[in-house]
């Protein structure tokens, strides 16, 4: 058999291009995400079979308007075309336009031909042509930018194979300097910078030259650039100067073959962004959809969550039924199955967050959010592209916080990433979810609940935290950033669920192997410190039968010992030695316990909690929940989760930095120690405070 | 310059306009049309060049632009 080809793929194009649709449509869920090394911009790999023994390595890069960076994401872009020596090294580049801004994407299409790269030009959403009135000559097209063309739609799925066939026979696609405006920016310069740098491309040199600063060369060339004569030419200028010439070169080979009947555009999109960007209804409906959100979260997950709560409960049971008893067995039941749940409890809530995320991305609501709130957002100090972030923290703040990444200044995307932790994220959903569940009652009023309204409260008191906690840092950070925006607002489109289906799975699945790994892990070190213990421990049973007045009923004699050795083992005493700084909030050593753990994360909680009671209880197929309502508070003989205490749990668990992941996550952002290790202490000491307080008032 | 207006983006001699600007089309000789006024009367949403941009009206400002009668003034409102 003859070694099967590999052709290099890079997929590049404009934001909201439908780009991603390709992707998916080509790879199908062959794909990889991961981290370029040293930033956290997200890598997309993925291989599709174009032919017999041929195979495709497609890397999707962020999207760009243009090859000159502003941005994180942008760098990348930029540093995949200028690195020849590394692996990623594309073959041929697939630059992705949208129909109706075909001259905008051609921008960035005569920047990439320059490069000397085979590119091949697909114009995607081929079926909004006859609606939006426009009409292209595309073998015309093709002769004139001297590369292929090819119509598709990923909406309907048209045109999938032909961008199949070309990348096959990508060596076909002509390759050389293109547009040739370097003359024309500056007949003085630009001969003397290719004589200055003559083994490289001119238009590779003039990139390098500009933008050396955003990017990773290697050290020798980087001197050369460095050392290159200016002749007190102004850099910006000429950057200014291409541009306009670059769209002059455009729009010379538009007028031949691309027509548009502006009659035909805009009807929907007028109506809607009247509607949606309204100062009354925009806010009135942006205020609905959140609302729906938050309920949905509460009232939809319920019924899968409660099922794996049980389901969980049930197999543990039944695996210490059919194993013989032993510490091995035990490691199974008590650590490592309710660690495996407190996982999967998760993905419901987590599913139809990113769901909601992903189809108001999708359909261009989003960007209809940040016009609308980039003017109140600037107040608390951060920018209308903090909105993204913000609700993507009610997911998870991981990904929130590298959402951060696309805005410019420096200023408002501190302030953005500092105080997202704030928003209520999922891992705090279980908490609460529990919480509530226990101190709050079932009333109703209409189709809202009681406890769905306190989940709400929950959220929108997170948000208060981001906002006012943005404020003061606003007024406190004494930083001077030039603070850029320009946001395109796309037309609106209906959501491809394939798009939302993969984003939901893949976002769905980093979570659960991500965090899952640290919740499993502390899980069963839990179970271990919870289950051992110095010689207290080991001689329990003797002790409490010396000491127990129940000596002759063995039930309740039995469930002493297993609160003493509980007492005594190593968790129990770091529990019981902060329980004087915890008492005040109404906690116990117990509750110290979970507070202790859940600074690993916050969802360690409910399953430290778990881990404790089912340690000490006897009967295992009690669920979670049951075991926390039958938890006795010595002092009052009453409850343990009563109102007072569970209020105050909750109100720490809004405050307080309790995720080591997110704090890697700021470390990383910010690059810096001095970010996250304030953000950890500011958070918490506030929680506290606040937790104080909210025992004081409901007790 | 009110909603619904259009102007056309005069030539850009101080090199004022962002870079980012010019590359979204947003360069001399182009047509800018103000569609919406985000409340509090910031950011604009304007099309120019077949492109929809939300922009500050502080980057806006450093956009000149002659109002199609024959106005000469800033993109201020």
């Amino acid at each position: 058999m003859r070694d099967a080809e590999i052709i290099r793929v890079a997929l590049v194009g404009n934001p909201n291009t439908g780009k991603s649709s390709l992707f998916n449509e080509l790879t199908g869920l062959k794909q990889k995400v991961s981290n370029y090394p040293g930033v956290t911009v997200e890598r997309r790999i993925g291989t599709a079979k174009i032919a017999k023994d041929v195979t495709a390595i497609i890397s999707d890069l962020p999207g760009t308007y243009s090859i000159n960076p502003t941005s994180l994401d942008e760098n990348i872009v930029l540093q995949t075309f200028l690195n020849t020596e590394v692996e990623d090294y594309p073959d041929v580049v697939v630059l992705v336009a949208d129909v109706e801004n075909l001259k905008r994407n051609l921008f960035l299409f005569t920047q990439i031909k320059d490069l000397e790269i085979p590119v091949i030009l697909i114009i995607n959403m081929a079926d909004q042509m006859k609606k939006r009135g426009i009409c292209i000559d595309i073998d015309q097209l093709a002769q004139e930018l001297n590369s292929q063309v090819i119509l598709i739609s990923t909406k309907k799925n048209q045109g999938i194979d032909r961008v199949k066939t070309a990348i096959q026979k990508y060596k076909e696609v002509p390759v050389g300097p293109f547009t040739k405006i370097a003359s024309r920016i500056d007949p003085d310069f630009f001969p003397s910078l290719n004589k200055q740098l003559a083994d490289i491309p001119l238009y590779k040199s003039w990139l390098l030259l500009t933008q050396h600063q955003h990017i990773q060369i290697e050290p020798a060339l980087k001197k050369r650039i460095e050392k290159v004569d200016l002749k007190g030419h102004n850099l910006a200028k000429m950057q200014n100067r291409e541009t306009i010439l670059r769209y002059q070169f455009i729009n010379n080979i538009l007028k031949k073959t691309y027509s548009v009947d502006t009659d035909a555009a805009t009807g929907l999109r007028f109506k809607l962004d009247k509607i949606l960007t309204h100062k009354v209804y925009g806010y009135v409906i942006f205020a609905a959809i959140l609302l729906m959100i938050f309920q949905s979260i509460f009232d939809w997950a319920t019924v899968p969550m409660d099922f794996i709560d049980g389901s969980f409960a049930t197999m543990s049971s039944w695996v210490k039924s059919q194993l013989p008893p032993g510490v091995f067995t035990e490691l199974i039941t008590e650590g490592i199955i309710p660690g495996i749940g407190g996982i999967i409890i998760f993905i419901p809530q987590i599913a139809i967050l990113f769901t909601f995320v992903a189809v108001l991305e999708e359909t261009g609501y989003m960007s209809r959010v940040v016009f609308l709130m980039d003017k109140i957002m600037r107040r608390f100090g951060m920018s209308g592209k903090s909105v993204v972030p913000l609700i993507s923290g009610t997911a998870c703040a991981i990904p929130a916080i590298m959402a951060a990444r696309n805005i410019n200044g420096w200023k408002e995307r501190l302030i953005t990433i500092l105080v997202t932790p704030f928003t209520t994220c999922s891992a705090r959903l279980p908490v609460y979810a529990i919480l509530i569940a226990l101190v709050i009652p079932q009333t109703r009023y209409g189709i809202f609940s009681l406890q769905g309204l306190t989940l709400m409260g929950l959220y929108l008191l997170g948000f208060a935290a981001a906002l006012t906690s943005g404020y003061v840092l606003h007024k406190i950070l004494n930083i001077k950033t030039s603070s850029f925006f320009v946001v395109e607002l796309p037309n609106y489109k209906l959501p491809i669920l394939k798009n939302v289906g993969i984003t939901v799975y893949e976002k769905t699945k980093a979570f659960v192997f991500g965090a899952g790994k640290i919740i499993l892990a502390l899980s069963i070190v839990l179970w271990f410190l919870a289950t051992h213990g110095p010689s207290d421990f080991k001689n329990a049973e003797r002790i409490v039968t010396e000491q127990s007045v129940n000596k002759d009923n063995e039930q309740l004699l039995n469930q002493e010992i297993e609160a003493y050795k509980l007492e005594n083992s190593y968790i129990g005493i770091a529990g019981k030695s902060i329980e004087p700084a915890i008492k005040p909030l109404g906690y116990d050593w117990k509750i110290g316990i979970a507070l202790l753990t859940s600074f690993a994360a916050r969802e360690v909680f409910v399953s430290t909690l778990a881990t404790i009671y089912s340690v000490e209880d006897d009967e295992e197929t009690n669920t979670i929940k049951q075991r926390m309502a039958a938890e006795i508070n010595p002092d009052t003989g009453k409850g343990r989760f009563n109102l007072p205490v569970g209020m105050s749990l909750m109100i720490f668990y809004a405050f307080a930095m309790q995720c080591m992941s997110t704090l890697a996550i700021v470390k990383k952002e910010t690059n810096s120690w001095k970010w996250p290790i304030l953000q950890f202490v500011g958070m918490t000491v506030f929680a506290y405070v606040a937790a104080l307080i909210t025992y004081q008032i409901f007790s | 310059m009110a909603i619904g207006e259009q102007g056309i983006i005069q030539q850009d001699v101080h090199g004022k306009i962002p870079l980012k600007l010019l590359e979204m089309g947003c360069f001399p000789g182009a047509t800018v049309e103000l569609i919406q006024i985000a409340p509090f009367k910031d950011p604009l949403y304007i099309r120019v060049n077949g492109s929809h941009l939300a922009i500050r009206k502080e980057t806006a400002e450093l956009v000149e632009i002659e109002i199609s009668e024959n106005l000469c003034e800033t993109l201020k409102l």
